[in-house]
C-alpha cells in the first residue's frame, strides 16, 4: 500500500495543470481517485460531510448485478448443451457461459469508459462512475450471440448521445443501457429477435438436437405457443432461452433485495413497477379476449425482463422521476405499459425495455406536476394569508 | 396545553464528545474580538481608532448601508486595531480587556412601560440589535419593520449542541422573562416560544409569560427556528418574521434590568478532539484558545478543526480564534486530509453514513469520530430522494436548488425560497451524495432575491 502511495506521489505532479501531461488530468484524477479517497476537506458549510459517495453507490449496484450475471453465465452454457443434447457438469455450463460473456463484457467496459475519458479530458470535467454500472447493465440485456462489435458501436452512441450531450452523468434524460439496446434492437432487429438466443456457432462433435428451436419464452407466447413454455420453476431459477442477466427471477430478486436494504435503489418504484404490472396482467385476465390476455400474471412478471427492468433499470436515480410521490406515478405506469405493449403489440415482445425508455422520458413532466401542486398550496396559503391581512387593517 | 409537533424527517447524527454538564467560568481572554463576517449582510466602517479606550457597550462599528446597525465592545479595555483578510475585508475588530470591566450606562427601564419606539432606541444603541434576525433573508432584521410576529427557539438540536435548559439555569431567574416582555413590545402578533418535548423542564422555558408555547419533538433539524416558523405559521411572500436566540433574549433583559451590555454568556467546548468537554462562562468574543488550554487530544494543530459553532452550520476557525456572535458552541473534530486506499471499497466499521450503505446502519447506538473529509467529489444530482429524508418542511429541496443554480427568482419564490435559510438545509448538505455545497447554494439564492427586491 505505501508502495502504491509513494508511486503514486511520484507521478501524480506529471498531471498537474500546464505540466508535461497536464491535458490528461482528468483521466488521471479518475484512477488516482480510484485507488485513494481524496484527502479534500470541507471548506465551507457543513465541516462534516457523510461517508457515501459515488463510487460506493455504484459499486453497490455492480454487487447487485452480480446474481443475475452468475446465472447468466451458468445458464449460457447450459442451453449450449441442452441445444446439442449433451447433460453437462455446472462447471461446464460456467466455463462455457463464461468463454462468451467476458469478451462482451471487457468490449463493453472498454468502448464505453474510452468514450467517457475522451469527453472528460476534452471538456476539462471530472470522470463520472455512471458507467460503471452501464458497462454490466448493458452486458446483461443483451443476448450471449451478440456480436462484439456492436456491443462496442452501440456503446459508443449510448454514451455520446444518450449522455455526453446533454452534459454528462445526471443529465441524461434517458437510461443509457436502455438506449444501447435500443440501438441494437433498431438498428440489427435480426440479432435481437429473441429466436437465436442461443450460441450456435457448435463445437467440434456437437450437433443440435433434432427440433431445436432456441426461442425464447417471450417469443414462444407471441406465436402463441403457450403448451411449449418452460415450467414456472424453471423460468424463476433462470433456466430458459433469453438475454443474459435476465432469465433468473431468483437472482434478480436477490440483487433487488441487496439494493432495497442498502437503500441503493428505490424501493417505491421496484414496487410501484410490479403493482403496474400485476394490475395491467389482471385486467387482461379479465377481459380475457385471446389466449395471450389470458396468461396468468405470475407468468408475466416470470417472463422476459419484467423483473430485471424492474430492479435494475426502472430504478436509475437520474432518469427515473425525483419526487417520492412522482416515483410511484413513474413506476406504475411502467409496469402497465409493459404488460400493455407485451400483450397488444406482440411486434415487439420485450416491452419493458420501450416501456422504461417512454417513462424516461415522460419522468420530468411527472416530476413537474407533482412539484407544480407543491407550488399551489404555497399560492393558496399566501392568498388566505392576504385576505386575512385585508380583514384586520380597517 | 398546546399540541405537540412531531417532526419526524432529520437526523441526529452521532457524533463523540457531547459536553458535560459542568460549568466553569473561564478566565479572561487576553484579547477579545467582534468578528463583521458574523453578520451577514453588513459591510463595517469603523468607529473607534487603534489604541482607543472603550467601555462594554460601545459602539466600534456600523453598517454602511444601514447606519442605525451599530455592533458594539463585550468588553471594557483598549482597541488594539483590526485584522484585514482578502481584498481588504475587515475580519476582527480586537480589543485588549482590563481585569475589570466598566459598562456603558443605557439607563435601566421596565420594558412594559416603555414604548416600542423607546425599546427599539436602546437595543440599536446597545448593539443588541444585533441580536434579532429576521426571515426572509435570515440577516439582521430592519428596524423599522413591524414584524408578523417573532420566534425563539428554547432547545437547540444540533450535533453535541448545548443543553438550553442548563445554560439558562446558569443565568438569573427572571432576567428570561425581562427580555421577553421587551421582545412582546416589538410586534402586534404574538411572540412564539418553541420547547422541546419531552426534555425541556426548565420553569424559565414552560412558564414563560405573555408568549405563545409551541412544544416539539424530533430529530435535529427541529430545533431550528426555521423548522418552528414553518410548522407554526409559515412566511409568505412580503411577510417578515423576527427571531432570535434564548441567550440574546437573556442578554436583552439585562439591558432593561440593569441598564448595561452584559455580554455574558455560557458555551459549550465539544466534539470528539477535546478531552474534557463541559460548558464555560464567556464574555461574547472571547479566544477559543482561553478554553482548550491542555484539553486537546493532540497539540498538532493542522491535524484539528476548530469550529465556531456546530459541526453543520458553524464557521471554521483556528485555536487563536474567536467565538462567533451567534454561537453557544465551540467544536474541535479531527481533520480528514489523509488520502485513503481504496476508501469506497471496503464497508468500514468506523465511518459513519446516513445512509444504509455502511455498517453504521446496523449499529445505531454507536458514536462516531468524523473527520472533516469530503468523502468523494463533486458531482451533478444523481441519487434522488435523499434530501427529502433530512428535510421536514413542504418544500422541494433539489428543484429549489436548481432554480438558484439557473438564477430563476421567479421560480425560487414559488417554491418556497422565503421560508428557508441556509441552517436548516445543512443535513442535506450533509447527507449529499453528490458533495453539492447546498448551504452556499441557499445563501445566494436569498443574496440574488434581497438585491432583487431592494
Amino acid at each position: 500500500m505505501k508502495v502504491i502511495k509513494n508511486i503514486r506521489d511520484k507521478i501524480r505532479p506529471h498531471f498537474y495543470k500546464g505540466a508535461r501531461f497536464g491535458r490528461f488530468r482528468r483521466a488521471w484524477e479518475a484512477f488516482d481517485t480510484f485507488l485513494f479517497v481524496p484527502e479534500k476537506t470541507t471548506t465551507k458549510g457543513s465541516h462534516i460531510r457523510d461517508a457515501i459517495d459515488m463510487k460506493r453507490t455504484m459499486v453497490y449496484v455492480i454487487i447487485a448485478l452480480i446474481p443475475p450475471l452468475l446465472v447468466g453465465i451458468w445458464n449460457t452454457g447450459y442451453q449450449y448443451y441442452q441445444a446439442v443434447g449433451i447433460e453437462p457438469a455446472i462447471w461446464e455450463s460456467f466455463a462455457f457461459g463464461f468463454m462468451l460473456i467476458l469478451p462482451i463484457i471487457i468490449v463493453s467496459y472498454l468502448s464505453g469508459l474510452a468514450t467517457e475519458f475522451l469527453f472528460a479530458v476534452i471538456h476539462d470535467k471530472e470522470v463520472n462512475e455512471g458507467f460503471l454500472v452501464t458497462g454490466m447493465l448493458v452486458v446483461l440485456i443483451l443476448p450471449a450471440t451478440v456480436p462484439l462489435w456492436m456491443v462496442a458501436v452501440a456503446n459508443i452512441f449510448a454514451v455520446i448521445i444518450g449522455k455526453e450531450i446533454f452534459g454528462g452523468t445526471g443529465m441524461n434524460i434517458v437510461n443509457p443501457a436502455l438506449l444501447s439496446r435500443a440501438f441494437i434492437l433498431f438498428g440489427y432487429p435480426a440479432y435481437l429477435s429473441g429466436e437465436v438466443y442461443t450460441y450456435t456457432r457448435l463445437q467440434e462433435g456437437h450437433q443440435l438436437v433434432d427440433g431445436y428451436s432456441g426461442v425464447t419464452p417471450l417469443s414462444l407466447v407471441a406465436e402463441g405457443k403457450m403448451e411449449a413454455l418452460p415450467s414456472d420453476f424453471n423460468m424463476f431459477l433462470g433456466n430458459m432461452p433469453g438475454v443474459i442477466g435476465e432469465t433468473s427471477f431468483a437472482a434478480i430478486m436477490l440483487g433487488g433485495l441487496f439494493l432495497a436494504i442498502t437503500g441503493v435503489a428505490s424501493l417505491r418504484i421496484i414496487i410501484s413497477v410490479f403493482a403496474g404490472g400485476i394490475f395491467m396482467a389482471g385486467l387482461f385476465n379479465i377481459i380475457a379476449l385471446n389466449e395471450y390476455m389470458m396468461i396468468p400474471v405470475h407468468q408475466h412478471l416470470l417472463l422476459g425482463a419484467f423483473a430485471f427492468g424492474a430492479v435494475y433499470m426502472a430504478t436509475d436515480p437520474v432518469t427515473a422521476s425525483q419526487t417520492p410521490h412522482g416515483k410511484y406515478i413513474y413506476g406504475f405506469l411502467i409496469g402497465v405499459l409493459t404488460i400493455l405493449i407485451r400483450v397488444v403489440n406482440p411486434g415487439f415482445p420485450g416491452g419493458v425495455m420501450l416501456a422504461i425508455l417512454m417513462m424516461n422520458v415522460f419522468a420530468p413532466l411527472i416530476d413537474h406536476y407533482v412539484v407544480q401542486a407543491n407550488i399551489k398550496r404555497r399560492m393558496k396559503r399566501l392568498r388566505k394569508a392576504q385576505i386575512n391581512v385585508k380583514e384586520k387593517k380597517p | 396545553m398546546s399540541k405537540t409537533i412531531r417532526i419526524r424527517k432529520g437526523l441526529n447524527i452521532p457524533l463523540k464528545g457531547e459536553a458535560e454538564k459542568i460549568l466553569t467560568n473561564a478566565d479572561r481572554s487576553a484579547t477579545y474580538a467582534v468578528k463583521p463576517p458574523d453578520f451577514h449582510g453588513i459591510v463595517p466602517k469603523m468607529l473607534v481608532k487603534d489604541g482607543e479606550r472603550v467601555k462594554a457597550g460601545s459602539p466600534l462599528f456600523y453598517n454602511k448601508y444601514d447606519e442605525k446597525i451599530i455592533l458594539t465592545s463585550p468588553v471594557s479595555g483598549q482597541f488594539t486595531g483590526i485584522a484585514r483578510g482578502e481584498k481588504r475585508r475587515i475580519l476582527e475588530a480586537r480589543i485588549e480587556p482590563d481585569v475589570e470591566d466598566e459598562y456603558l450606562d443605557f439607563g435601566s427601564a421596565d420594558p412594559k412601560t416603555l414604548s416600542r419606539d423607546k425599546i427599539i432606541e436602546k437595543l440599536l444603541a446597545s448593539g443588541l440589535w444585533a441580536t434579532i434576525m429576521q426571515r426572509p433573508y435570515s440577516v439582521i432584521a430592519n428596524s423599522e419593520d413591524i414584524p408578523k410576529s417573532i420566534f425563539i427557539s428554547a432547545f437547540d438540536s444540533a450535533p453535541l449542541a448545548p443543553d438550553l435548559d442548563f445554560i439558562i439555569n446558569g443565568h438569573d431567574e427572571h432576567t428570561f422573562q425581562t427580555g421577553l416582555d421587551a421582545l412582546t413590545r416589538l410586534t402586534n402578533g404574538k411572540v412564539h416560544l418553541s420547547i422541546n418535548e419531552p426534555n425541556t423542564i426548565s420553569k424559565s422555558f414552560t412558564h414563560a409569560k405573555g408568549v405563545e408555547i409551541h412544544r416539539f419533538s424530533g430529530p435535529h433539524p427541529a430545533g431550528n427556528v426555521g423548522i418552528q416558523i414553518h410548522h407554526i405559521d409559515p412566511v409568505n411572500m412580503g411577510d417578515i418574521v423576527w427571531y432570535t436566540d434564548v441567550q440574546s433574549v437573556v442578554m436583552i433583559g439585562k439591558l432593561f434590568e440593569k441598564g448595561i451590555y452584559d455580554s455574558t454568556k455560557i458555551i459549550a467546548l465539544t466534539g470528539s478532539e477535546v478531552l474534557k468537554p463541559r460548558y464555560w462562562r464567556v464574555k461574547q468574543g472571547a479566544s477559543i484558545e482561553s478554553l482548550i488550554k491542555n484539553n486537546l487530544t493532540t497539540e498538532d494543530m493542522s491535524s484539528l478543526r476548530f469550529i465556531s459553532g456546530n459541526v453543520l452550520t458553524g464557521s471554521k476557525s483556528k485555536r487563536e480564534g474567536f467565538i462567533g456572535f451567534y454561537d453557544s458552541q465551540v467544536t474541535v473534530i479531527p481533520e480528514g486530509n489523509k488520502p485513503e486506499f481504496v476508501g469506497w471499497l471496503f464497508p468500514k466499521i468506523n465511518k459513519y453514513s446516513a445512509s444504509r450503505t455502511l455498517f453504521s446502519y446496523l449499529m445505531p447506538w454507536k458514536k462516531y469520530r468524523i473527520d472533516t473529509n469530503m468523502h468523494g467529489g463533486n458531482r451533478a444530482f444523481v441519487i434522488s430522494g435523499q434530501y427529502e429524508k433530512v428535510l421536514p418542511m413542504d418544500i422541494y429541496p433539489v428543484y429549489l436548488i436548481k432554480a438558484i443554480m439557473i438564477n430563476d427568482i421567479e421560480l425560487m419564490e414559488k417554491l418556497g425560497i422565503y421560508e428557508v435559510a441556509p441552517e436548516d438545509l445543512a443535513l442535506c448538505e450533509f447527507v449529499c451524495t453528490s458533495k453539492i455545497e447546498v448551504q452556499s447554494l441557499i445563501r445566494e439564492g436569498l443574496d440574488a432575491l434581497q438585491k432583487e427586491l431592494s
